[in-house]
């Protein structure tokens, strides 16, 4: 039979169901008027082969490790070797963080990622005022290299790969990591992992920003240019849609406001002259995984499609590694439900599983006590267990991109891709992501869509089970992690103690050269790292730069 | 109330927040409270800022506090933002750019939302600034968005009237229509390292050519967040505001700024006594039905008030 | 005239997560109120300062980084040296339950915790507000 005789009769056979279906709906109405995900975008009662019929399989899917990527970024996935699992940790003092890093690397963790503490991200020592309260809260205290010394305390730099979340003090906290390694003796070239280095969406997601929009670019592109010669294994910027659906985004604005970022960043590296072929490969991404299991996994393959098409399109990139989009995945947090907290392991393992139907590279799995506290180690280990599972005893991993050709994800992939492009081409017209901000776009959407979902829920139009659905009296919950109070008294002493014994001469110097730098506009890399090693503090050197770059203000 | 007199005409933040929010919600003692302060009232330089969202007003207001602050003047800072017209509520976030000044006992801001009530938000604005000025501000600044004829009334009052302009932001001659360009006393292209910012300056020079007769207002170049022309703007202001009292126009503006603040309540007043004190609503309804024309109800308002109407 | 309510919403501390405050804000005025927002990184004593001036009824806050203990005490104390102490204050944010009693014994009013309906805040503000 001919391709036109097929699609006759498809549209023959369909018209024919459809009658089936009025009557079916005569006698029981749907559950909901529409069906919609969280992007609003309709969910057909019904795919077939019509919904994708001018999806081009090799223009806009094709082969794994192939441009446009859409299947994944590798020739055989997780055939050769499952995604990384790397769980986001970090809390209190540098040697209980280093204690929790070395319990899951024997749990069979294969890459570290370090959770600072909200001061260092923000470039404020433990004793600053600001700090009081918050030091070791969300994160691992650091105010200077001999944290950073214990922090890392047995743990081969060689043999790891290590993630940081740090963005506007990312240049301090990697140069403290350069000095850990040196005295190891690990030199920099051998060393493999990421900083998340991605300022934009701060101003509009996240809120640890400290510079202004222009000085953080700078800084950002210097550590491209930095690492690019000293650190070519080393991951320099980790684009982040995660805060941005955690801050309420949709998965389109997700995927378009993460995708716009990147393309300012790597504007902003050619324009200093970088080559787009040599630094891009370096770049990396960082998406969330929601609820809404089908979406999601389009959407990691929308992503890929469309940031291989912008690199190419728009900046000419020639290498295949310049274009693939290579991410990490962490499990939505704001899903993550207070009440009945076990079923949030439910949860994360669906969502885990969209990561690995989406062709994550790395991935971290929540624990169900992260709406209470902290995860204790009990909880973190669960989580972990979560994606062992997975990888091996799910099957899902053993074929590349099963989800493929499936006509509901290939029309879905494609129309979140359209969708995307959409929101990049008016930020575009509103002069590039820096002017967008200032202009609150970003911003208003997403407190659209937050106010949105916030409603669905309280209507329960949007079931949350256990919330607004399916309650229980439940009893407080017991044996939370808490950071002890005398925690933040030791961080200050030993910070006192640090300050008193290092050579203050040399500490000076550095700062003034440092200044000095900053004020001409060179690299500042090589001059934060000498820093560091003096024990110049996280706080003092921010300190001098926030005097030179200004800081900024919400608006 | 007598408590609140004597902290706000000390010059003390919570009485003066607090007869605030007895003018602003019309509470009882609001005519007392006027009255013991009016007196004292006149000496603080009145400036209106305004323009069209998005031109950095907010961002502008906190740096030209901080120069304020510098020459050693204090300041307070009426900044108004628009009411949901569908609920009634506001949300009030002008203030974020202007948080650094919050501990600073020599600024006292305060927002308003613009509220529903037709001509309620200038009296009651006006009646801020006088509280304002009575407690001892040297400069009130009343920031507001350029669109209504509230903020326009509002502004109208200042002793100087700038209007922040910003390139990018669409067609300028929507801006003229509203009737801002005739109440700007002095301009400022805001984010004037933007693309446009040259074609703005020429085209508010050339529609300044075309509408007024009298003194130029000057145009200034400021990138608020860069803290770039603030300087000369605010000495802008200021030779401005020393033109006025030279050219002797502050008389005018004194009366006018009186005529307008004693129109806006006997408006009310008269409002007032008609809808309480006749059958306002149906003769409302008879003008609806085509039954009498609405000046016809007008004579039968003031009739049922006692008033005669003289035949004209 | 009815007397509007208003409401300052603030986050103190250095967490940056504001979907809460602005999603709670939004409701508030859709429920009629005035909501006074200053955006993050917001110390008590601006707080505090800002609520004095704004004279407003009621403050909240939010903190998802685990300082509640240490900044909302102090937003209390702070109000009551300045003679505010009459102003309604309540909290939101990751907040264990064996840390609520502390904080309400310290003069917060309510504590709201993830999964609260806006509808309830709302609420709880229109019957606890004293709008002498």
């Amino acid at each position: 039979m001919s391709c036109t005789e097929n699609k006759a009769r498809l549209a023959e056979r369909q018209e024919q169901w459809q009658v089936m279906v009025e009557k079916a709906l005569a006698r029981f109405p749907e559950r909901k008027e529409n069906f919609a995900t969280t992007s609003g975008i309709e969910m057909k009662r019904l795919f077939t082969p019509a919904d994708v019929e001018t999806i081009d399989y090799n223009d806009e899917v094709g082969f794994p490790g192939e441009f446009p990527f859409t299947r994944g970024v590798q020739p055989t996935m997780y055939r050769a070797r499952f995604w990384t699992m790397r769980q986001y940790a970090g809390f209190g003092s540098a040697k209980q963080t280093n204690e929790r890093y070395r319990y899951l690397l024997e749990q069979g963790q294969t890459g570290l990622s370090v959770a600072f503490d909200l001061p260092t991200q923000i470039g404020y020592d433990s004793d600053h005022e600001l700090s009081d309260g918050e030091v070791g809260k969300v994160g691992v205290a650091i105010d200077s290299l001999a944290d950073m010394e214990i922090l890392f305390d047995q743990i081969a730099l060689d043999k790891v790969s290590t993630s940081m979340t740090i963005n506007a003090p990312a240049a301090v906290l990697l140069a403290m990591y350069i000095a850990v390694a040196e005295k190891q003796g690990v030199s920099s070239d051998k060393l493999r992992g990421t900083i998340q280095n991605d300022v934009l969406k701060e101003y509009f997601a996240r809120g640890t920003y400290i510079f202004p929009p222009q000085p953080s670019m700078k800084i950002i592109t210097d550590i491209f240019s930095y690492c690019k010669d000293n650190l070519p294994n080393w991951n320099t910027i980790s684009i982040s849609g995660y805060h941005i659906r955690e801050a309420g985004s949709s998965a389109v604005q997700e995927v378009a406001f993460t995708l716009a970022d990147g393309l300012a960043y790597v504007d902003a590296a050619v324009k200093t002259g970088l080559d787009v072929d040599v630094f891009a490969k370096r770049l990396s991404f960082f998406f969330n995984v929601h609820n809404n299991f089908l979406e999601e996994v389009a959407k990691f393959r929308a992503a890929r499609r469309l940031w291989a098409k912008l690199m190419k399109e728009r900046f000419g990139a020639k290498k295949a590694s310049s274009m693939m989009m290579r991410f990490h995945t962490q499990t939505a947090g704001c899903s993550l439900t207070a009440q009945q907290p076990d079923n949030n392991v439910v949860r994360v393992t669906m969502q885990a599983l969209a990561a690995v139907l989406g062709g994550t590279n790395s991935l971290h799995t929540n624990s169900r006590d992260e709406a209470l506290c902290l995860p204790t180690e009990d909880s973190v280990r669960i989580a972990l267990r979560t994606q062992q599972i997975i990888a091996h005893e799910s099957g899902v991993a053993d074929t590349i991109d099963p989800l493929a050709g499936s006509y509901m994800v290939e029309s879905m992939t494609s129309e979140i891709e359209a969708k995307a492009l959409k929101y990049i081409e008016k930020i575009d017209d509103l002069g590039g992501v820096v002017k967008a901000i200032e202009a609150g776009y970003m911003q208003q959407e997403i407190g659209d869509s937050a106010y949105a979902y916030q409603k669905s829920v309280e209507t329960v139009e949007q079931v949350i089970v256990g919330v607004n659905k399916f309650t229980i009296e439940e009893a407080a919950p017991e044996n939370l992690l808490r950071i002890k109070k005398e925690m933040e008294l030791e961080q200050l002493k030993s910070l006192k103690a640090m300050k008193a014994n290092r050579d203050a001469a040399a500490v000076a110097a550095s700062l003034k050269e440092l200044r000095r730098v900053a004020e001409s506009g060179d690299n500042l890399l090589p001059v934060i790292v000498s820093a560091v090693k003096t024990y110049a503090t996280l706080g003092e050197v921010c300190g001098v730069l926030r005097e030179v770059f200004g800081e900024y203000i919400e608006g | 109330m007598k408590d609140l007199v004597t902290g706000l005409l000390a010059g003390k933040v919570r009485p003066l927040a607090k007869a605030i929010t007895v003018v602003e919600n019309d509470r009882s003692g609001k005519r007392e409270l006027l009255k013991e302060i009016y007196p004292r009232t006149g000496n603080a330089y009145l400036l209106g800022i305004t323009g069209p969202p998005g031109a950095g007003k907010s961002t502008l207001t906190d740096k030209v506090i901080s120069k304020l602050r510098q020459q050693g003047k204090t300041v307070g800072v009426i900044a108004v933002d628009p009411s949901s017209p569908f609920s009634g509520g506001a949300i009030l976030g002008d203030r974020i750019r202007m948080q650094q000044h919050a501990l600073d006992d020599g600024v006292f801001i305060r927002s308003m939302a613009t509220r529903s009530h037709l001509g309620g938000l200038s009296k009651s604005a006006v009646d801020v600034m006088h509280l304002m000025d009575a407690s001892g501000k040297d400069v009130i600044i009343i920031e507001t968005v350029g669109v209504g004829q509230d903020e326009v009334d509002i502004v109208r009052i200042a002793k100087t009237t700038v209007v922040v302009m910003v390139p990018g932001l669409g067609d300028s001659v929507q801006i003229a229509k509203a009737g801002v360009m005739e109440i700007a006393d002095v301009f400022a292209v805001n984010k004037a390292d933007r693309e446009g910012a040259d074609k703005l300056f020429s085209e508010i020079r050339a529609m300044l050519d075309m509408i007024k007769d009298k003194d130029k207002p000057e145009i200034f170049r400021t990138v608020a967040v860069d803290d770039v022309g603030i300087d000369e703007l605010v000495q802008g202001i200021f030779a401005h505001g020393d033109k006025v009292v030279e050219t002797g126009l502050i008389q005018k503006k004194i009366a006018e700024k009186a005529e307008s603040e004693l129109r806006a309540y006997l408006l009310d007043s008269i409002m007032e006594r008609s809808t309480t004190m006749t059958d306002y609503d149906e003769i409302v309804k008879r003008v609806a039905d085509k039954q009498i024309t609405p000046m016809d109800g007008v004579d039968e308002i003031f009739a049922g008030l006692g008033m005669t109407i003289k035949e004209s | 005239m009815d007397k509007k309510i208003k409401v300052l919403v603030a986050k103190p501390g250095l967490d940056g997560h504001d979907r809460g405050a602005k999603v709670v804000s939004r409701a508030l005025r859709d429920a009629g109120m005035e909501v006074i927002y200053t955006g993050i990184r917001q110390t008590p004593e601006q707080i505090v300062a800002t609520a004095v001036q704004e004279d407003v009824d009621s403050i909240g806050l939010s903190c998802l980084s685990g300082a509640h203990n240490k900044l909302f005490p102090k937003v209390v104390d702070l109000l009551k040296a300045q003679g505010a102490g009459d102003v309604l204050v309540f909290g939101g944010g990751i907040i264990p339950d064996e840390d609520i009693p502390g904080l309400k014994a310290a003069g917060v009013a309510e504590i709201f915790l993830p999964g609260t309906s806006t509808e309830d805040t709302i609420a709880f503000i229109k019957e606890n507000v004293t709008t002498a």
